[in-house]
C-alpha cells in the first residue's frame, strides 16, 4: 500500500464546495478518509488478509438550533447536492433543540502536521506486514504454540470546516500487532505492541512475550473465587481505563447523572492520577476532534480526587466553558468521549510487586469486560491468557480464567504500589488508547471461574 | 456495472487467483433519536463501494475500495492479487472451497411499507409523542426514543458464474427510560435493550411495536427500581423472558458454533469455543426439551436474506436436537473440513470487509409450557427476570454472566416483588441442562441484535434470534458485592 491520501488542496476544495452548497443555513463539513490493511493469521497461517481505502464528507446544517446531517462518499458534485438535498429535507422538519446546535468557533491547531504520522507506516506494503506474522510465528513454533494474531496498518485524515470559520485537518497513523498463542494443557498466552511508527514494533518480540506467557500458564489449576491482592498487568489496567472513559469521564455522563465521577472528591486512592491527552506522543495522538477543536490535555483524576470531565462543543457551552476537543461528530446521544489516557506511573518493578502477596492473583489482561453499574463503576469480565497465583510473595503456578465482578473507583482506592514503568496499549473493541503502568491491589472481586468442559 | 464486473474478475484471473469475487454495495441508513423531548440526532447516511476477493494458490487476498470506477476497479483487483500472494508467505494447506453450485438469483426483503418513504414528520410524531407519555411520570430523569432503517443493495458475482442481485431492509426502534437519584441509576427499555426491536422489514413493524402505549409503563417501572430492594444471592429457580433469552442463545450458543471460532481462526480475538469438533453429533449440550437451529429463511429475521455473501442460498438447519449438539455455522471455506457443504452463513458487513461466518437466525424453538403467566403459576419460588442490560462470557464460551434491567421475585406461583439489579451467571452446557420449561409458540418471538461483533477488523452486524421464556433450575443469581 502507497500513501493514497487525498492531496490537501484537494481536501481544502472539497470541504469548501460542501459548505458553499449549503446556502440557508450555517454548515459543518467533516471529511474522513481511511486507508488500512490487516493481515491476519491463526493455527500459525496467514488466513485473511486485507486492504480497504474509503473517504466520506458528513455534512451538519444548523438553523434556528434545527439540524440536519447527512453523509455520503461519493465526493462527485452530484454526490454533494444529493447529500446537502437529504440534510435540508431533515432540517426542515426538525424541532428546535432549546439547548442550543452550535457549530465550533474557529480556533487553529498549532499541532506540527508530523505529530502522529509516520509515512513509513503509510508506506507499509502486504509483505511487510507477513513477514511481522512470520516472525511471530517463528516464536511461536520454537515454543511447540500454535500463534493467532493480526498486523495492522492504518492512516486516517480528518479535516473539518464550518461556516463560522473553522477549518482544521490532520492525518495520523497507526501500526499495531498483537498475537495469542495457545498450546497443549491450555497454555495461552498474550502480547501486544502498537504506535504511530511501524519501525517501532519489534515482532520478534511481540511473539517471544506471548510465548513466554503461553509457556507458563500451561496445566492452570483451579482457585476458588473470592476477594484476593492482585498484580494487574498493563493489558489489563488498560482495559479498565477503556471502560470507565465510557461509563464517566464525559461531561454528558455526568450531566445526565450516570457517572461515577463526583467532581471535587476523593473517588480514588491519592496515588491516583488519570488524564486525556490527545497531543501526547507518547500515546496514539490525534491532534483535533470531530468539530475540528484541538485537543486540550484534562486532567480527570488528580491524586484520586475526580478532577473534571471532557467536553465538546455542545456540553462545553451548556457548562460555560471551552471545549476541551473531544466532541464525536455532533450532534450525537453519547457525548465527548476521552479516548488518549494516561496514567501516572509509580515506583515498583512489576516483577517485585508480588512481594509480600501472600496469596494473590497476577492478571494478564481481561476478556469481555461490561458495564454492570455505570454510577457504581461496576464492571464484569474475564480473566485471560496468563493468569497466575501467587504464594508467598512469588509466582507460582498457572491458574484457571476468573470472572470479576467489581466496583473500579473501589479497587482503585487500595492501590498498594504502581508500575515504574508504562505501557501504550489500543483497546481491542473501542480504538481508546491508553499508557498505564502495571497496578498492585489490596483487594480484587473475583466471583465465578471457568468451568471445566463438559465431556462429549 | 458488468463492465465492472468482468474487468475485476478478469485482472484477479489474469494475476493468478484460481477464484475470484466481487460485491457491489450500497447501503443507506436513516438514524432519529429524540433525547428529553428534543430531537437529537438526525441523520441520513449513504456509502457505497465494491470488494474483491481472491484466492492464489490456496491463499486468500482482499481489497475493497469507495470509487467504483473503472481504474480503481483494476488497480483493487490487483491490490488484492497482490495479497493474497502475501498471504502465501506464511500458509500451510491450500484453501479450498466446497462445491455450492453458482446461483443466479434475485431477492428481495419483503416490504409492505418503504421505511425512507415515509415521511420523516410520521416518524418523529411517534418518537416525540412516545417522549411526551414518558416526560408525564414524574422521577424520570433522562428519556430516549429513536428508529433506525437501512437499505443495503448488492451485487455478488464470481469466476465460478455466480450473479445475485439482493435488496435486504432493515427497521428498527426502542425506547428508554432512566431514573437517577444520588446513589442509584435505573433504566428500562422497550421492546428491549440496545436500541429496540430491529427486524428486515418496513415500516410496518415500528409500527406493528407499539411504542407509545408501552411508553408509561417502562416510565413508571425505572423509577420503581430506585426504590426497588436489590436482587437477592444464591442458587434459584430462574425465568428468562423472551428478549433476553435471545441475548443467552447469542452468546452461549450462536458463537460458540461458528465453526472458523471452532476451527481456532478467531483466537486473537473474542476466542475460542468449548464446542471442538468431538462434540458434534456427541455433546449433550442441553437439556433434552432444548432445541435449537439456524434459519436464514425466517421471515423478518435480521439473519434473514436470500443468499449469503459467498453466494450460498439461505437454509433452515438444525443446531441443538433434543439437546444434543448437531450442526455448525459454516462457510465454503470451512464446511468441507466437517465433510459438509456451506449451509450458508457467510456474510459481510460491508463492502469494504469479507465475509465471515455470522449467525443467521440462530433460534430456540419453542416447547409445551403454554403461555408465560402458565409457567410463572407453575413455579413454586423463583426470579423472574427481564431485559438485557449487561453481557460477559469467557474466551471458549462457558463461562457468562448477564445483568437484567428488571427482576420480579415469584412466590406460590405468582410475581411478587420487584428486585433491581439482577444477575445470573453459569457454565452454558449445565445452564442449558437446568432447562427444563419452554413456553410455547404464543409466546415465541423473533428478535434483532443488531449490533454483534466479529472479526478483525471488526464487523458490526445484525442478527436473530427466536426464543420463548423458559425455566431454569438451580442457577446463581445475585452475584457479586452490592
Amino acid at each position: 500500500m502507497v500513501d493514497a491520501r487525498m492531496d490537501p488542496a484537494e481536501v481544502d476544495a472539497l470541504l469548501s464546495r460542501a459548505l458553499s452548497l449549503a446556502t440557508d443555513a450555517e454548515a459543518e463539513a467533516i471529511f474522513t478518509e481511511r486507508s488500512a490493511a490487516l493481515t491476519r493469521f491463526a493455527n500459525s497461517r496467514i488466513h485473511q488478509n486485507v486492504a480497504e481505502r474509503d473517504a466520506t464528507l458528513r455534512l451538519r446544517l444548523v438553523r434556528d438550533d434545527r439540524t440536519g446531517v447527512a453523509s455520503t462518499n461519493r465526493l462527485d458534485d452530484e454526490g454533494l447536492r444529493e447529500a446537502v438535498a437529504r440534510a435540508s429535507a431533515t432540517l426542515a422538519l426538525a424541532t428546535p433543540n432549546p439547548r442550543g446546535a452550535p457549530l465550533a468557533a474557529p480556533n487553529p491547531s498549532s499541532a506540527d502536521p508530523s505529530l502522529g504520522f509516520v509515512t513509513g507506516t503509510a508506506n507499509a506494503d502486504p509483505d511487510l506486514r507477513a513477514a511481522g506474522a512470520r516472525a511471530v510465528i517463528a516464536a511461536g513454533d520454537a515454543a511447540h504454540l500454535e500463534s493467532s494474531g493480526a498486523f495492522s496498518t492504518e492512516t486516517a485524515t480528518l479535516a473539518v470546516a464550518n461556516t463560522r470559520g473553522m477549518r482544521n485537518v490532520h492525518s495520523v497513523t497507526q501500526a499495531k500487532l498483537l498475537t495469542v498463542m495457545m498450546g497443549e494443557n491450555g497454555a495461552s498466552g498474550y502480547a501486544q505492541a502498537t504506535a504511530p511508527d511501524i519501525r517501532a514494533i519489534d515482532p520478534s518480540a511481540v511473539g517471544e512475550e506471548a510465548a513466554d506467557k503461553a509457556t507458563r500458564s500451561a496445566d492452570a489449576v483451579e482457585l476458588e473465587p473470592g476477594e484476593y491482592p492482585v498484580v494487574l498487568e498493563e493489558y489489563a489496567v488498560a482495559t479498565l481505563l477503556e471502560y470507565l472513559s465510557w461509563v464517566g469521564f464525559s461531561a454528558l455522563a455526568v450531566e445526565e447523572g450516570r457517572s461515577f465521577m463526583d467532581l471535587g472528591q476523593q473517588i480514588m486512592g491519592p496515588n491516583v492520577s488519570i488524564w486525556d491527552d490527545g497531543q501526547d506522543p507518547r500515546g496514539l495522538p490525534t491532534a483535533i476532534d470531530y468539530e475540528g477543536v484541538p485537543k486540550q490535555r484534562v486532567d480527570l483524576i488528580t491524586n484520586g480526587v475526580a478532577h473534571a470531565v471532557v467536553h465538546d462543543t455542545a456540553t462545553a457551552a451548556r457548562a460555560g466553558v471551552a471545549s476541551t476537543g473531544h466532541g464525536l461528530p455532533a450532534p450525537n446521544s453519547v457525548g465527548p468521549m476521552a479516548w488518549n489516557l494516561f496514567m501516572s506511573p509509580g515506583s515498583s518493578a512489576k516483577e517485585v510487586m508480588v512481594s509480600g502477596i501472600d496469596r494473590g492473583v497476577w492478571v494478564t489482561r481481561f476478556h469481555y469486560v461490561n458495564i454492570v453499574h455505570a454510577k457504581r463503576g461496576i464492571l464484569t469480565g474475564m480473566t485471560k491468557d496468563g493468569t497466575f497465583l501467587i504464594e508467598d510473595g512469588r509466582i507460582t503456578r498457572p491458574i484457571r480464567n476468573l470472572r470479576f465482578s467489581q466496583s473500579i473507583p473501589d479497587a482503585f482506592s487500595a492501590i498498594e504500589a504502581i508500575g515504574s514503568e508504562t505501557r501504550l496499549v489500543a483497546a481491542e473493541y473501542s480504538g481508546i488508547n491508553v499508557r498505564v503502568p502495571a497496578l498492585r491491589l489490596a483487594k480484587f472481586a473475583f466471583t465465578g471461574a471457568t468451568g471445566a468442559e463438559a465431556p462429549a | 456495472m458488468q463492465e465492472l464486473i468482468d474487468l475485476a474478475l478478469d485482472v484477479a484471473r489474469t494475476g493468478g487467483a484460481g477464484y475470484a469475487d466481487i460485491r457491489i454495495v450500497e447501503r443507506a441508513t436513516e438514524s432519529l433519536t429524540v433525547k428529553n423531548g428534543n430531537l437529537a440526532e438526525a441523520s441520513s447516511n449513504r456509502s457505497a463501494g465494491f470488494g474483491v476477493r481472491v484466492l492464489v494458490d490456496g491463499a486468500w487476498g482482499f481489497a475493497g475500495s469507495s470509487r467504483i470506477e473503472r481504474a480503481e476497479v483494476e488497480r483493487t483487483a490487483r491490490e488484492a492479487v497482490a495479497i493474497a500472494r502475501a498471504s502465501g508467505l506464511a500458509t500451510r494447506e491450500p484453501i479450498v472451497l466446497d462445491d455450492s453450485p453458482p446461483a443466479v438469483a434475485e431477492y428481495r426483503t419483503p416490504v409492505r411499507e418503504d421505511p425512507f418513504a415515509v415521511p420523516l414528520d410520521e416518524k418523529l410524531r411517534i418518537l416525540f409523542e412516545a417522549d411526551a407519555v414518558m416526560s408525564k411520570v414524574a422521577g424520570v430523569t433522562l428519556r430516549t426514543s429513536g428508529m433506525e432503517f437501512g437499505r443495503e443493495r448488492k451485487t455478488f458475482a464470481s469466476t465460478e458464474g455466480a450473479r445475485i442481485e439482493q435488496e435486504i431492509v432493515d427497521s428498527g426502534a426502542g425506547i428508554e427510560a432512566m431514573a437517577f437519584n444520588d446513589h442509584e441509576v435505573q433504566r428500562r427499555s422497550y421492546p428491549q435493550s440496545a436500541s429496540g426491536q430491529h427486524v428486515t422489514a418496513g415500516f410496518e413493524a415500528v409500527r406493528d411495536l407499539r411504542l407509545v402505549e408501552n411508553a408509561q409503563r417502562i416510565a413508571e417501572e425505572a423509577v420503581a427500581l430506585l426504590d426497588a430492594p436489590q436482587c437477592p444471592s444464591g442458587k434459584m429457580t430462574l425465568i428468562i423472558d423472551s428478549p433476553q433469552l435471545a441475548l443467552q442463545v447469542h452468546e452461549s450458543c450462536g458463537h460458540p458454533i461458528e465453526l472458523d471460532r471452532v476451527l481456532g481462526m478467531e483466537a486473537s480475538f473474542a476466542g475460542t469455543s468449548f464446542l471442538t469438533l468431538d462434540k458434534l453429533d456427541a455433546l449433550q449440550y442441553g437439556s433434552e426439551i432444548v432445541n435449537m437451529e439456524a434459519d436464514a429463511t425466517a421471515p423478518g429475521g435480521l439473519g434473514t436474506f436470500g443468499f449469503d455473501d459467498e453466494g450460498v442460498a439461505a437454509q433452515k438447519v438444525p443446531i441443538v436436537t433434543a439437546g444434543r449438539l448437531v450442526g455448525y455455522l459454516t462457510s465454503r471455506e470451512t464446511a468441507p473440513i466437517i465433510g459438509r457443504r456451506s449451509m450458508g452463513s457467510s456474510r459481510a458487513s460491508g463492502w469494504n470487509v469479507i465475509p465471515l461466518i455470522r449467525m443467521t437466525n440462530v433460534n430456540l424453538r419453542p416447547g409445551s409450557a403454554g403461555t408465560l403467566e402458565d409457567l410463572i403459576a407453575d413455579t413454586a419460588d423463583g426470579l423472574f427476570v427481564s431485559t438485557n442490560h449487561s453481557w460477559s462470557i469467557d474466551d471458549r464460551r462457558l463461562n457468562f454472566q448477564f445483568g437484567t434491567e428488571i427482576g420480579w421475585l415469584i412466590k406460590d406461583g405468582r410475581l411478587t416483588e420487584m428486585v433491581k439489579n439482577p444477575t445470573y451467571t453459569g457454565i452454558t452446557p449445565q445452564f442449558w441442562g437446568s432447562c427444563d420449561a419452554i413456553c410455547g409458540p404464543s409466546e415465541w418471538k423473533l428478535w434483532g441484535v443488531p449490533n454483534c461483533g466479529k472479526g478483525e477488523p471488526m464487523q458490526t452486524h445484525g442478527v436473530g434470534h427466536g426464543a420463548a421464556p423458559a425455566r431454569f433450575r438451580g442457577v446463581e443469581v445475585g452475584v457479586g458485592r452490592w
